[in-house]
């Protein structure tokens, strides 16, 4: 593999890696501040692709369909949670395994009568619809170096408002130790609200913004959940930070994997978590 | 965090009543003389098998307090062992094949229990769920080993030994109700055993077993192993019937339709994975024929019990039918 | 009331208030006077349009010859196959046992055909396959009571590898997904290129259904063939097609493919498709009267436009047709019934074609390329392409 090749595996990695850190970060998110494990969190990412390619048929505009969706998503998500899972919070794992998959089920079905089981394809914006030429042959999209980047700003926006915020100071607390946090007169309830609409919402983007490189297919859902939870596993429950590089790292391992060895492509990721899990059996940057 | 709920140990009459009767049902049933018959006995044959998954599980699951994602891993091993060892063109002997399918489905659960019964709660899930797709991928994407496209099992095993053509339907499916009354009379053995009991205990408490000087590390590795071996047992019988393998059995979908089933019938007695994994079935067929939309009632349905009956199908008739002595058969 | 009276009671209640009705087997069914035929499609997931598409054919056919076959009434069954192999076996046996059905028609998977076929060869109950391409069901495990009316998963590139050396495309590189049909295209393509004289220089896979093309593109491009020669279906096609466009990969290197690359998402894959040059039995643009009336009579019907799979379904009921005539509905008179169907003439929208020994249609490959949205049809590929049939007892 010569070096111009490797650079373009390289790119092609770190922009797969960020994609699956949107889809982490909130899975994880959700699991270290609730304790909840939700199954369901890549049928969010379908209906974020779906919605992007029914807005986008409206409105004629990717980014109008962004906008539209991603509030939609969150809005989704606070009602779920006000609705359904903040009873779950309580129950045991195996409930919320349970319930989750239930959900599951329900949202592929919901899709298939809103939207039927046809595969669909999202126009790249115009704007957006050129590609870098990096060899005789061979262009990169700049589609994807865009999506890479908005992942990456929102990685920063994530970053900041935990970190940097009043916000994300509560939810910090509400993570470290919830009843204190109540009893200091803070609004718990509120927060975890919050918490789970932005995994939701993240997740909806994910989708969203990766459905002109994905395709639109039933199914979606599955396929990428369970790489988010080796990721979220990898990185550590609860930590961002460990999301983005455990994603990172995936991102890698499964790309160049594909090139050097397809043999072991699909298990080289697995490997990866089982090595990782052998010597810090809580991920690599546990809370 | 992951201590799954008190559980029905003693059967309670009336579920033993339920037992009886269910028992005595599907061996008279190949002699009444419905429509469809072989169409039928194939479908209680298959739903006999997942009751025996079922009940492997719940001894993971409903005894020792071990949620695993990844159990349908050793039920595709062994199905995949008889497709390896079936030739294409003669059946194998089953004296020999069964138990060899069983060990490796066994041996697979003891290596990778080894790595994964040291954590606990969340991880302990994700990471059987990781090394169960770690397999799957490993036949999914080598041809050599079938790829996605799975392996034929041309002939079902040869039990001529014992005067049974397991070809014929009918003996097919006394054999398999065999199979699930001798592992349920086992597991029930187990379960009131001391090693049950240090089980249950692991369950309930695995620190205070510790303090007082159970070794629970091999106890949780010894339970996994042989729940990995009895759901090797369930899915050599599954590759027999359905003369197919493919790398989804091993999957995701599998696991966790398993886990259904057990949290369906109600955990940590073995009657209630039996039941579990009957009524789901029965619920699924019934839902894919009456709509194209038949996963929107599944999923509802699995999200109903979950609210409504939280300790199964079995928890709901002992309020039904109230809790009386209850015995250990 | 004592406890054990109310424990029967209430079991009893609960058994009563579960059998309502409910999958139960009849005890008894009166036999009827009507052809029962059961179609297994995929009417959910990915292929469901085909489904969709096969059967609507399939009723045209039925539909133009008054709705009878060979005189007889008819009553349809459907299982939704989901195009799970694991299920396949089950799937099938529940038409053949349950609902008894005289003819079967299906499916589109080739996972799923096995299955179906294992049911077929036991039984003896008629398959009609609309479109499952796998060899096996018309080579080694040829059956007299199967029949094929779309192609096998070789023949479209069995025609391709000629045109290809004819352009002076001579190093290319094979791509596709690592199963059954992938592969079995392969053979196809293998065979007709080396002979035509030219050299396969890498041949790629990838798991099915996976679409990550990014990392074997790149690879593809540092290898610099002539040309690039493919098989992928639906959904991975158009973003196969897109990717492919997208990594500049369309302005130096022709891309060729088996005809399913491009048929049923060229909507989807837009302009990126365009030059692409595919070989397959049939093309929408295919300027006859026949295919010309059929596509008026389809989407008028169906309010669609039809495609390959639906003339694949259309030439079914054409074949079944066919063979009830010849045995005036008697379904019990299998040689006859067999016989009338191994010889019959299909007047296909995509042209005559016969039966061959092993029962695969034997017809001719049109060479398309794509050109805003259409597969035109640009010439002949190859003519009378017919499935070897190794191994069938039959041929």
């Amino acid at each position: 593999m010569d070096f111009a090749n490797f650079l373009i595996q390289l790119l092609n990695s770190i922009q797969y890696g960020l994609l699956l850190f949107m889809l982490a970060a909130g899975l994880t998110l959700i699991f270290g501040i609730m304790g909840v494990v939700n199954l369901a969190h890549g049928s969010f990412y379908m209906l974020g692709a779906y919605m992007a390619w029914f807005f986008t048929a409206q409105f004629d505009s990717l980014v109008l369909a962004i906008v539209v969706g991603t509030l939609l998503a969150v809005a989704l998500g606070w009602l779920l949670e006000w609705g359904l899972f903040r009873f779950f919070y309580h129950r045991d794992h195996l409930d919320q395994v349970l319930l989750t998959f239930g959900l599951i089920y329900i949202f592929e079905e919901l899709r298939s009568i809103l939207w039927g089981d046809d595969v669909h394809a999202v126009q790249v914006p115009e704007l957006l619809n050129w590609s870098i030429p990096l060899t005789d042959t061979l262009s990169y999209p700049v589609y994807r170096l865009v999506m890479s980047g908005i992942c990456i700003a929102l990685a920063v926006g994530l970053y900041l408002l935990i970190s940097k915020t009043r916000l994300g100071m509560k939810i910090r607390a509400g993570a470290f130790n919830r009843e204190m946090t109540e009893a200091l007169g803070i609004n718990i309830r509120l927060i975890h609200g919050v918490v789970f609409a932005l995994g939701v919402g993240l997740a909806a983007i994910a989708g969203m913004i990766a459905s002109p490189i994905a395709s639109v297919y039933p199914g979606m859902g599955s396929s990428v959940l369970i790489m988010c939870f080796v990721v979220v596993v990898i990185g550590g429950i609860g930590s961002v930070r460990g999301a983005l590089v455990a994603a990172l790292l995936v991102g890698l391992v499964d790309t160049f994997g594909k090139v050097l060895v397809p043999q072991l492509a699909g298990m080289a990721v697995y490997m990866l978590m089982a090595l990782v899990l052998l010597y810090k059996p809580e991920g690599l940057f546990k809370q | 965090m992951s201590s799954p709920k008190a559980t029905l140990e003693k059967l309670p009459r009336g579920v033993q009543v339920l037992l009886g009767v269910g028992a005595l049902a599907l061996a008279a049933f190949p002699f009444v003389p419905v429509d469809g018959r072989d169409f039928y006995l194939q479908m209680i044959t298959q739903m006999m098998i997942l009751a025996i998954f079922a009940m492997s599980l719940d001894l993971l699951q409903g005894v020792t307090g071990l949620v695993s994602l990844g159990h349908a891993a050793y039920f595709g091993l062994a199905g995949y062992a008889l497709a390896f060892l079936t030739p294409a063109d003669n059946p194998v002997a089953l004296w020999w094949s069964l138990p060899l399918a069983a060990g490796a489905a066994g041996l697979a659960a003891l290596v990778i229990g080894f790595f994964v019964v040291r954590t606990h709660g969340i991880y302990f899930i994700m990471v059987t769920m990781a090394f169960a797709q770690m397999i799957y991928f490993l036949f999914f994407d080598n041809k050599s080993l079938g790829g996605s496209d799975g392996i034929y099992v041309y002939f079902r095993p040869d039990a001529s030994a014992v005067g049974i053509d397991l070809e014929n339907r009918t003996h097919f499916y006394y054999f398999t109700l065999a199979a699930l009354i001798g592992v349920y009379l086992l597991l029930r053995r187990l379960l009131f055993s001391p090693f049950g009991r240090a089980l249950s205990g692991i369950r309930v408490n695995e620190h205070r077993m510790r303090a007082v000087g159970y070794g629970t590390f091999g106890y949780k590795l010894a339970a996994f192993t042989l729940a990995g071996t009895l759901a090797g047992v369930a899915g050599y019988l599954w590759a027999a019937q359905t003369g197919f393998v493919n790398p989804e059995l091993m999957g995701f979908h599998m696991s966790a339709h398993a886990i259904m089933m057990v949290i369906l019938g109600g955990m940590g007695n073995f009657a209630g994975a039996i039941v579990g994994a009957f009524a789901f079935e029965y619920v699924m067929h019934f839902f894919k024929d009456m709509t194209k939309h038949w996963q929107l009632l599944m999923g509802g349905f699995i999200v109903l019990v979950v609210i409504v009956a939280p300790r199964g199908l079995l928890g709901l008739g002992e309020k039904m039918f109230g809790r009386n002595k209850g015995g250990r058969l | 009331m004592t406890t054990r009276r109310l424990v029967l009671t209430r079991s009893a209640a609960v058994i009563g208030a579960a059998s309502t009705g409910l999958l139960l087997p009849q005890i008894v069914r009166a036999q009827s006077d009507k052809l029962r035929v059961g179609f297994m499609l995929p009417y959910t997931g990915t292929f469901a349009q085909l489904g969709v598409a096969i059967e609507n054919g399939f009723r045209m056919a039925i539909n133009e010859q008054g709705g009878k076959l060979g005189g007889r009434e008819i009553e349809f069954f459907k299982v939704d196959d989901e195009s799970n192999p694991a299920k396949g076996i089950e799937n099938a046996t529940r038409l053949v046992q349950r609902d008894r059905v005289d003819v079967l028609v299906g499916t589109v998977h080739s996972g799923v055909q096995m299955g179906i076929h294992r049911v077929a060869r036991e039984s003896g109950v008629l398959n009609l396959i609309p479109n499952a391409g796998v060899h096996v069901a018309t080579r080694q495990q040829c059956a007299p009571n199967v029949f094929r009316t779309s192609f096998s998963n070789s023949q479209p590139t069995l025609a391709l590898g000629k045109p290809m050396v004819e352009r002076g495309h001579k190093k290319a590189v094979w791509i596709t997904w690592n199963y059954a049909a992938g592969d079995e295209a392969f053979e196809g393509f293998e065979k007709s290129y080396t002979e035509a004289g030219g050299q396969i220089i890498k041949k790629l896979g990838l798991p099915f259904p996976n679409v990550e093309f990014q990392a074997l593109l790149t690879e593809i491009a540092s290898l610099r063939p002539d040309a690039v020669a493919c098989f992928f279906a639906g959904g991975g096609a158009a973003k196969f097609l897109r990717d492919y466009h997208a990594a500049g990969l369309s302005r130096s290197i022709q891309l060729y493919g088996s005809g399913f690359l491009t048929e049923g998402v060229l909507e989807a894959a837009g302009d990126a498709a365009n030059g692409v040059l595919t070989t397959m039995h049939y093309s929408d643009s295919l300027d006859t009267p026949r295919n010309k009336q059929f596509r008026l009579e389809y989407a008028k019907t169906f309010k669609m436009q039809p495609d390959v799979y639906a003339v694949q379904g259309y030439d079914t009921g054409l074949l079944l047709v066919q063979g009830a005539n010849a045995v005036r509905g008697d379904f019990g008179n299998k040689q006859a019934l067999q016989a009338a169907m191994r010889g019959a003439e299909i007047d296909s929208p995509r042209g005559k074609w016969k039966m061959s020994p092993s029962h695969n249609p034997i017809q001719d490959m049109y060479l398309r390329q794509v050109e805003n949205r259409e597969n035109k049809v640009i010439g002949i590929a190859a003519k009378a392409v017919a499935d070897p049939g190794t191994g069938c007892r039959m041929a």
